[in-house]
């Protein structure tokens, strides 16, 4: 406490290294370019539409590499032609990484409850965040991303290491 | 109406016996040919001065399981300077589910078979490219079959939670 | 799983071995994988291409990784809660599909469906055909390399899903279209909403068309790429506006009119060239005659006046909420209805609307019960897809990228 009182000037600020690191983690987050079907449209309207604009949280950026990505947000229904697809692109990204399933079809299978649709995406990559809606409105959306922030901040460094 | 029926006259007058049917049915014409000339009254259909039917907007097929013959083949076909819509039919038995390919007559049906390959098992003979289509290259059985099972998991309700979730093959990190 | 999925990606060269040209097998052209994952490829389409350098030798599309087996399972519900699946199928159609599955199901069961619901389907599918060209524009500019147009589009997209959430609850998948009409009435704000939209759109339009219309990069890139001639494209089985760049005059809401489009005047515009400019400036001038249509539907809705929009006959519609708690027939009605569904007679019926990508057509066969027999949809991209291969040999790589944009295929509709 004293030594906040003397450092006030100097313009300084302490913190714990662990929070330091997931601020920076959270401030950035690159999602991968992984649109699949309906859900993907929403994505669009989310990061583009001036309205709901993705942006503010620094995401705009949608790298197509998986090489170059923290974040995948899976969205859209997942096909069994398709699942060793999603697999790959996720083991291609650096750590940390994070998956979001955005939509019910990724979620849970969704009203798909057939032979061509994996029933729920976290049968194939561990997911950190499900968002629910058919498709989840752009606030729906942001909402899941800011959960997942929080999830972000509470992670402690030995997850990564 | 009047072009349609003309259609219908030229096709019993060439074809005779290998008609089978003529039904009308809310407006819409559908003739049933036998399997064997299928090609031939499609290529009649489409050279024929006077018919003309050069457009094939759907080709499809359903499966009447238990009844047999079990595959019936769907052509849509179309002409287009009056309009005139026209369906063929055939019916394919399910001890032998194949039949010739009509992409010598109609380009745009290569992916239609195949299709009808993947989701069926029809086999058409004399298609340049016969694999399929829109499931794994490797998927075993032929999905819109009547006795293809649909795949339903069982809903994760309250009650079951559980017991599904110790079911569930959730992926490892 | 990555064992199994090595083995997949190995056998691609060997079973697909007749496709290619013989100088693939001894290295002299390469063979690349445009992956399911690709910045450009408006979905989760896979082109395997083999290139001399930069210049595309063969191209194959591989498609099925977006299959959702849709047909399957509408086979297993009743009409009505089959209806829900036809949404997500192209998914920048909604009401379309909608539309044209209504439209079969009441072909077959022989229901005459309320001018007023007629009229406000016009306006619902035509906005949803402007919906899905600012999606086109802004994505297909943004492949060649223009970014703006894209936040200019979809932020005017937004509009319209307002407007749909305003009268269904839903921004896209609204299941608003229902056989026999519509769910409910248009909420009293409807008609001054769509009004003001098509104040906003046009100086929008001109936004786009002083951005890229004469701009010598635009002109550059899609002059002359990707051409497609008029008898070819009628030989693939290509609709739409692919079909009309090239010159062939077909508009399904022309050759075959549905929910009342021959009352109104609109015009087709048509290509000459069939190139990818020719699509691009097509569908910029049907985004003026949607608007236009909509303008007359808006004005015959104000001459229809209020009125019922769901067909009178208990069997086939539902019977309104607030007469269940007074008459018995309309509990058990309602009952029958969301139970075990109504039936449609024995019989086979094809149905064709025109889509923002071409021509979309329902077969669907009864077989006297609840549930359809067979639902097959006559979907527009699967069939302009199918060319593409042979339309992109002799061009550069990145025309690829403007081919498949300029046919607008949208990957729910070509797998389904």
């Amino acid at each position: 406490m004293g030594l906040e009182q003397k450092l006030g000037n100097l313009g300084l600020v302490t913190t714990s290294l662990e929070q330091a690191v997931n601020w920076g983690r959270t401030g950035s987050m690159w999602p991968m370019l992984f649109g699949l079907a309906c859900c993907a449209i929403e994505m669009i309207s989310t990061i583009s539409a001036p309205q709901n604009d993705l942006s503010r949280f620094g995401m705009e950026l949608m790298r197509a590499s998986p090489r170059q990505s923290d974040l995948m947000i899976v969205a859209g229904r997942v096909s069994r032609k398709m699942a060793p697809v999603v697999r790959r692109l996720y083991d291609q990204m650096p750590d940390p990484k994070w998956v979001i399933a955005m939509g019910d079809c990724a979620s849970c299978g969704g009203i798909f409850n057939n032979y061509a649709i994996v029933q729920g995406v976290d049968e194939v990559v561990p997911v950190d965040v499900y968002v629910a809606g058919c498709p989840p409105r752009p606030e729906a959306l942001m909402h899941g991303i800011l959960t997942l922030h929080k999830k972000v901040r509470q992670e402690k460094l030995k997850t990564w290491a | 109406m009047l072009h349609i029926e003309k259609t219908v006259a030229a096709l019993r007058e060439k074809f005779g016996g290998a008609i089978e049917d003529v039904t009308e049915f809310r407006g819409e014409t559908t003739v049933t040919v036998a399997k064997d000339s299928l090609t031939e009254v499609l290529r009649f259909l489409k050279e024929s001065p006077a018919l003309r039917f050069t457009f094939l907007a759907d080709l499809t097929a359903y499966d009447d399981y238990p009844a047999e013959p079990r595959f019936k083949i769907v052509c849509q076909l179309r002409e287009m300077t009056r309009m005139t819509n026209l369906r063929v039919k055939c019916a394919v038995h399910g001890d032998t589910p194949e039949l010739a390919t009509v992409t010598g007559v109609h380009r745009n049906a290569n992916w239609y078979e195949r299709e009808l390959f993947d989701m069926f098992g029809l086999t058409f003979t004399g298609h340049p490219d016969l694999r399929r289509l829109l499931m794994p290259a490797d998927w075993e059985g032929h999905p819109l079959r009547k006795d293809y099972p649909l795949g339903y998991e069982e809903v994760q309700f309250t009650f079951n939670f559980d017991e599904v979730d110790q079911k569930k093959p959730y992926a490892k990190e | 799983m990555s064992s199994r999925e090595t083995v997949l990606l190995e056998a691609t060269l060997d079973e697909l071995k007749h496709l290619f040209s013989p100088r693939a097998q001894t290295g002299e052209t390469m063979v690349l994988n445009m992956g399911p994952q690709h910045p450009s490829t408006h979905g989760v389409l896979r082109v395997i291409v083999e290139l001399d350098g930069e210049i595309i030798v063969n191209a194959v599309p591989d498609i099925g990784y977006l299959h959702t087996g849709v047909e399957k399972n509408m086979e297993a519900k009743t009409f009505t809660k089959a209806l829900v699946m036809t949404d997500r199928l192209d998914y920048l159609n909604n009401m379309g599909n909608n539309l044209t599955y209504c439209l079969a199901i009441e072909k077959l069961m022989d229901v005459q469906v309320p001018e007023r619901a007629q009229i406000i389907r016009v306006i619902l599918a035509e906005l949803q055909r402007v919906a899905s060209h600012l999606v086109w524009l802004g994505t297909h500019s943004l492949d060649i390399a223009a970014q703006s147009p894209l936040f200019w589009a979809v932020g005017a997209r937004e509009r319209i899903l307002n407007i749909f959430e305003s009268i269904s609850g839903q921004r896209m998948m609204t299941s608003y279209i229902r056989p026999g009409g519509l769910w409910r009435d248009v909420t009293p704000d409807f008609e001054d909403a769509v009004r003001a939209f098509l104040d906003y759109l046009p100086p929008l339009l001109d936004d786009f068309e002083a951005l890229l219309t004469k701009n010598p990069i635009w002109l550059d890139r899609t002059q002359g790429v990707g051409v497609i001639s008029g008898e070819d494209a009628l030989a693939w089985g290509l609709t739409g506006a692919s079909l009309r760049g090239s010159g062939v005059n077909y508009d399904v809401r022309k050759a075959m009119p549905y929910s009342g489009y021959e009352q109104y005047d609109f015009d087709v515009p048509l290509g000459e060239h069939g190139d990818v400019y020719d699509r691009y400036l097509v569908r910029m001038q049907e985004f003026r005659q949607s608007l236009r249509l909509v303008q007359q539907a808006l004005a015959q809705l104000q001459k229809v006046g209020r009125g019922p929009v769901m067909v009178n006959d208990r069997k086939v519609a539902p019977p309104p909420r607030a007469e269940i708690g007074v008459s018995m027939e309309a509990l058990i009605h309602h009952f029958k209805l969301w139970t075990e569904g109504f039936s449609a007679p024995q019989g086979e019926v094809y149905v064709a609307t025109e889509s923002p990508r071409g021509e979309l057509g329902v077969y669907l066969r009864g077989d006297g019960g609840p549930r359809p027999q067979r639902v097959h949809f006559r979907t527009p991209s699967f069939m302009n897809l199918q060319p593409m291969g042979l339309v992109a040999r002799g061009h550069y790589v990145a025309d690829v990228v403007a081919i498949v944009g300029s046919v607008d295929i949208v990957l729910g509709d070509v797998d389904r």
